[in-house]
């Protein structure tokens, strides 16, 4: 096994224990701990792949602000443990199927893709920061303006929301 | 053996700069606490400590060992993993930021065993260097506020929940700040940065990017000041009103962990601050004015026998022995860089970055001394409705004037 290959299964078993975990963990703080260690190991695999530039943004977007704003709302509204429900077995029946058909999708995909982990090394213009700002600012220029414009009237929307509660 | 060293030499390589850089800034640590009280102590006219050792210099140890041996009694009731977990991933987050600074220009003259051994843990080429070191940073908050929320106690949660508020309000403008340093540079790679600073050797300091980024340095220093929880922004442990915040609940070494973690970011800023916005290990002078080149020995030499000509008047007969052997050290550092014109052209470069990050300590320092601490909804309103615009108008008109720039190139 070559280096690349076994950092590779490193972070994936990282990755799935993570998100194992993140299901099984009675507290919530434990589950949001759970999940940043997930976000950790994709930022890895991303490093891996030769993506330097998303695998940074991943651990500042995903483990810097958004799991802050997580911890920090179960942290303020001092949520406690769980309630353990017995589960339904209405939900319990199609979520097998569901999770048989997810893994054989899955499965499917990586039978068929024809790419190992070597051969997918090193992107090139994907993995470039000059090479994403030039897709997102001149081929997908369009669509990048309105998801922010939706990020925008998301953010007012939230204002709006807190604010009515004053007037 | 001799093949095993060959292969693994980047490993090991590796491994021996991440030791001696943990030995070096452990020890800077240590002394930080040791020049804080001693510099605030002289603004408040006081001695500061003056007991342990000649002039206080032992003290460091000394709060080391009593750290060490201190009771280290668990709260009841606290979340025991999280608990421990949160002192190691702010010490861990810390340090680790300090692997990605470069601190010299120059490898070594020497290799291992085909390897460049440059000053610095990362190789000097991190095309990513600045967002890794932000993605570090992004992820310190969780030391403190997994901290404050574990400990079980009221006064932590608290700290713990404003230092969030607080760090996800600043990080904000702290990115946006360098923005305009990295549109100069066109790169995220530290050492690039630096480089593009040196564009006009003759001009010296007035090259660099504190000038034209005046007011992104600005936004950059008081967000980071605000990111390592100091004074004037030091509400998350603000003793009036939260006992000591964050860390109430815990003793011992775990404390002594979030003290050298806030110390280590110090340092982390400080060489941050120096190499965007004051040319790294540039020197101030133009390039032409090769005599500057003996500015370290002519201060190591006279700050050496200066220490001598104290030490044997010193009170005690310990200081009397010791203080002479460092002043003698100093002094034959100073000489050593005359004698050997190789060496001193080698130091120049570590030698300005250093002097540089001690001038940002000192300003830490001098803050800490000068500044009262800021109210709760005042800093709010500072990080959000002072600091975000201005480095976003930083960020607008630094890329007009560089585009307006390039148009004028085209045109001639």
């Amino acid at each position: 096994m070559t280096a690349p290959l076994v950092v590779f299964f490193l972070l994936a078993a990282l990755a799935v224990i993570g998100a194992v975990s993140l299901i099984l963990q009675k507290h919530p703080i434990h589950s949001a701990l759970s999940l940043i260690v997930v976000m950790i190991a994709l930022a890895g695999l991303y490093l891996l792949l030769g993506a330097e530039f998303v695998a940074a943004v991943q651990i500042i977007v995903y483990g810097g602000a958004i799991m802050v704003l997580f911890v920090f709302v179960i942290m303020l509204l001092n949520a406690g443990v769980e309630e353990h429900t017995s589960i339904s077995k209405m939900a319990g029946a199609p979520g097998l199927l569901l999770v048989v058909a997810l893994a054989g999708l899955v499965a499917a995909t990586i039978v068929r893709s024809s790419d190992s982990i070597e051969t997918t090394l090193q992107t090139g213009e994907m993995s470039s920061t000059p090479g994403i700002s030039n897709m997102i600012f001149k081929d997908f220029v369009y669509p990048f303006e309105l998801t922010s414009f939706l990020i925008l009237v998301a953010v007012l929307g939230a204002t709006v929301l807190a604010q009515r509660e004053k007037s | 053996m001799n093949s095993f060293l060959s292969t693994n030499a980047e490993l090991i390589l590796t491994l021996v700069k991440i030791v001696l850089l943990l030995f070096i800034v452990l020890t800077v640590n240590a002394y930080l606490t040791w020049f804080e009280r001693k510099v605030v102590a002289h603004m408040q006219s006081r001695w500061g400590p003056h007991r342990v050792g000649p002039h206080g210099l032992l003290q460091p140890l000394a709060d080391g060992v009593k750290f060490l041996f201190k009771e280290d009694p668990t709260p009841a009731g606290v979340d025991k993993f999280v608990y421990y977990l949160a002192p190691l991933l702010a010490l861990a987050l810390a340090l680790t930021s300090l692997a990605l600074i470069p601190f010299g220009p120059e490898p070594l003259p020497w290799k291992f065993f085909g390897q460049a051994i440059y000053l610095g843990i990362a190789p000097p080429d991190v095309n990513i260097g600045i967002l890794a070191l932000f993605a570090i940073t992004a992820m310190g908050v969780y030391g403190v506020a997994l901290a404050g929320w574990s400990s079980n106690s009221k006064y932590p949660l608290l700290g713990g929940l404003r230092s969030s508020a607080q760090m996800i309000s600043y990080e904000l403008a702290l990115t946006m700040s360098v923005v305009g340093v990295l549109l100069m540079a066109g790169s995220f790679n530290l050492k690039k940065i630096i480089e593009a600073q040196a564009h006009h050797p003759e001009w010296g300091l007035f090259g660099w990017n504190v000038w034209p980024q005046i007011l992104g340095f600005f936004c950059f220093f008081v967000a980071a000041v605000a990111e390592t929880n100091r004074v004037p922004f030091d509400l998350p442990e603000a003793e009036s009103e939260l006992v000591a915040g964050f860390h109430t609940e815990y003793a011992s070494f775990k404390f002594a962990m979030f003290f050298i973690a806030e110390y280590t970011s110090m340092i982390t800023v400080s060489c941050l601050c120096s190499i965007m916005f004051f040319g790294g290990w540039l020197s101030p002078f133009p390039a032409s004015w090769t005599f500057t080149h003996y500015l370290p020995s002519a201060i190591l030499i006279p700050f050496g026998l200066w220490v001598i000509w104290d030490g044997i008047r010193y009170e005690t007969i310990f200081g009397r022995i010791i203080l002479p052997v460092v002043g003698t050290a100093f002094a034959g550092l100073g000489a050593v860089f005359i004698l050997l014109p190789g060496v001193n052209e080698f130091i120049q470069g570590p030698f300005w970055l250093l002097s540089k990050i001690l001038v940002f300590l000192f300003v830490y320092v001098w803050m800490r001394g000068t500044l009262p601490r800021f109210r709760y909804d005042q800093l709010m309103a500072f990080g959000w409705k002072l600091l975000l615009p201005l480095s976003i108008v930083n960020v607008i008109v630094t890329s007009f004037v560089i585009l307006a720039k390039m148009q004028w190139w085209r045109a001639k």
